[in-house]
């Protein structure tokens, strides 16, 4: 009933310069759609049994979302599907107008965290198989992340094998909310294979690994999800970092996406400072935690931190180093960011084209 | 300021919206109960196109627990990052100081007065039987 007269979808500024999207979510059309890609076994499966998270006997997230498909409302495509269901309007949408020479796919309603390996293991390899058919193939600025059974750590890194030297593939992607924080040794083969084919690995908040978002329970509101994320993320990352990841796997590179990064120099004071005590309790760590997550962490941008005063961004990113953010708009969803109006005035040519393409171009090895 | 004709009040129905641009401005005009309502279609914060938001009442709280909804149908959330306008005056709701969004005056006139006036028709043939929708930019 409210909308009579629709305007042509349009990007409301249009962007000269290259940018990179490290963080695009496309969506299937149809329920079917995967079908191709998967053993007739499992679409009896899917239409019998449904989809099991470790949450409980719910489907989709645990936490409402603000807006339908947690998107933007302009973003449905006009020939039907969810948004972030068709590639023509993307390109119409997101691709052409902002000039995005590198879109990095993260599918995320994508079998990881099932409950049952099998299928969640059928799924990712059928989600990677589609993201190349629907996407990659269609359009070259669009890349793919390989999703993987995160649970089943040796499953997922025979997926990751299996996609080696794949061009259509630029990183591994994870989730934050699993059944363990992700140091814990049983997700170890999939840091393994992936420094092995020498590729990022993603970890992008959500996920259904059936615990609450906080340490304290389950809250009552989504924007309780939405902040709760960076501190899901913190607990990532301190696991990371503590369990010997990085030690064990010095050329692995991470990426956090979309928790902001806003906490990461506190999170480094803070466990630096009780390294120099605990040091003890971890002695196979040789380094600073710090000096761990400076050297292999790099951080999508969206949600972009937006203090009052931009001098504070910009030591927050001193911390981090302008090398190591890359940007993201979210695209279909709600808390978009749009390219244009996220990096205040003050920032140089050079770091103002890192954060832009730079960035991501490298460490997607992108020429 | 000028004075342009939008509509006939018949393709103007209450509930519904028309977009349009004037003078390479994108503007929505709304009819709320018969009460017509012109907005700048780009949001304050990060430029969306902020009328094709829906259109919602305002939940305002005195003590948690007392919740009051009121203004239905008057406030527009932007598509995107859900702000929230009073579609009478452009006034946001998250931080009105700093943003609000940019709202013109629309009102009907006789098709009589209309032609008579210095006013630019905008894509249609103006008669003079009946009603019509003009916006002040
Ligand atoms: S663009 Fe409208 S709320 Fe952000």
């Amino acid at each position: 009933m409210n909308v009579q007269f629709r305007p042509e979808p349009s990007a409301s500024v249009s962007v000269k310069t290259a940018i990179a999207d490290c963080d695009i979510h496309p969506a299937r059309a149809t329920k079917d759609e995967l079908y191709p890609f998967m053993a007739k076994r499992w679409h009896a499966h899917l239409e019998t049994y449904g989809i099991q998270a470790y949450h409980g006997m719910m489907e989709g997230p645990p936490y409402p979302k603000a807006q339908p498909n947690a998107s933007r409302r302009d973003a449905w495509p006009p020939e039907g599907g969810p948004q972030g269901s068709s590639l023509s309007f993307m390109q119409k949408q997101l691709l052409d107008p902002y000039n995005v020479a590198l879109g990095v796919l993260n599918p995320l309603a994508s079998g990881q965290g099932l409950r049952n390996q099998d299928f969640a293991g059928a799924l990712c390899v059928a989600i990677n198989d589609w993201q190349i058919e629907k996407w990659t193939s269609k359009d070259t600025r669009l890349k793919a992340s390989i999703v993987v059974p995160t649970e089943d750590g040796a499953a997922a890194a025979a997926e990751i094998r299996r996609r080696a030297g794949d061009k259509n593939f630029v990183q591994v992607l994870l989730l934050s909310r699993n059944v363990e924080p992700l140091g814990q040794r049983r997700y170890w083969p999939i840091y393994e294979a992936a420094q092995e084919i020498g590729l990022p690995v993603g970890v992008h908040a959500f996920g259904f690994g059936g615990n609450p978002l906080t340490p304290s329970g389950w809250p009552s509101f989504y924007i309780e999800e939405m902040v709760g994320h960076a501190q899901c993320q913190q607990t990532v990352l301190a696991s990371l970092v503590l369990e010997g990841v990085f030690e064990r796997y010095p050329k692995l590179k991470m990426v956090m996406i979309e928790a902001g990064f806003g906490w990461a120099p506190s999170l480094g004071w803070r466990l630096d400072k009780n390294f120099e005590r605990l040091h003890s309790e971890v002695p196979h760590l040789k380094r600073k935690p710090s000096e761990y997550i400076r050297d292999h962490v790099w951080w999508t941008t969206q949600p972009m931190e937006d203090p009052e005063r931009r001098e504070h961004l910009f030591q927050v990113i001193e911390w981090i180093g302008w090398d190591k953010l890359l940007f993201a708009t979210d695209y279909p969803h709600w808390d978009f960011d749009e390219p244009s109006r996220v990096l205040p005035a003050g920032v140089s040519d050079a770091n103002r084209e890192a954060f832009y393409l730079g960035n991501a171009k490298k460490l997607y090895g992108i020429s | 300021m000028v004075r342009h004709v939008i509509a006939p009040v018949e393709e103007l129905p209450p509930g519904t919206r028309k977009f349009l641009t004037i003078d390479e401005r994108p503007i929505a005009i709304f009819n709320i109960k018969g009460e017509f309502f012109g907005l700048l279609n780009r949001c304050p914060h990060q430029g969306a196109a902020l009328c094709e938001g829906p259109l919602i009442g305002l939940a305002q709280s005195s003590d948690p627990g007392e919740i009051e909804y009121t203004k239905l149908g008057e406030i527009i959330r932007c598509p995107w990052h859900g702000w929230e306008f009073d579609i009478r005056t452009g006034q946001s709701y998250c931080d009105p100081r700093r943003f609000r969004a940019r709202a013109y005056p629309v009102n009907v006139e006789p098709g009589s007065a209309v032609v008579k006036g210095p006013y630019v028709a905008e894509t249609l043939a103006v008669s003079v039987e009946s009603d019509y929708v003009v916006v002040d930019l």
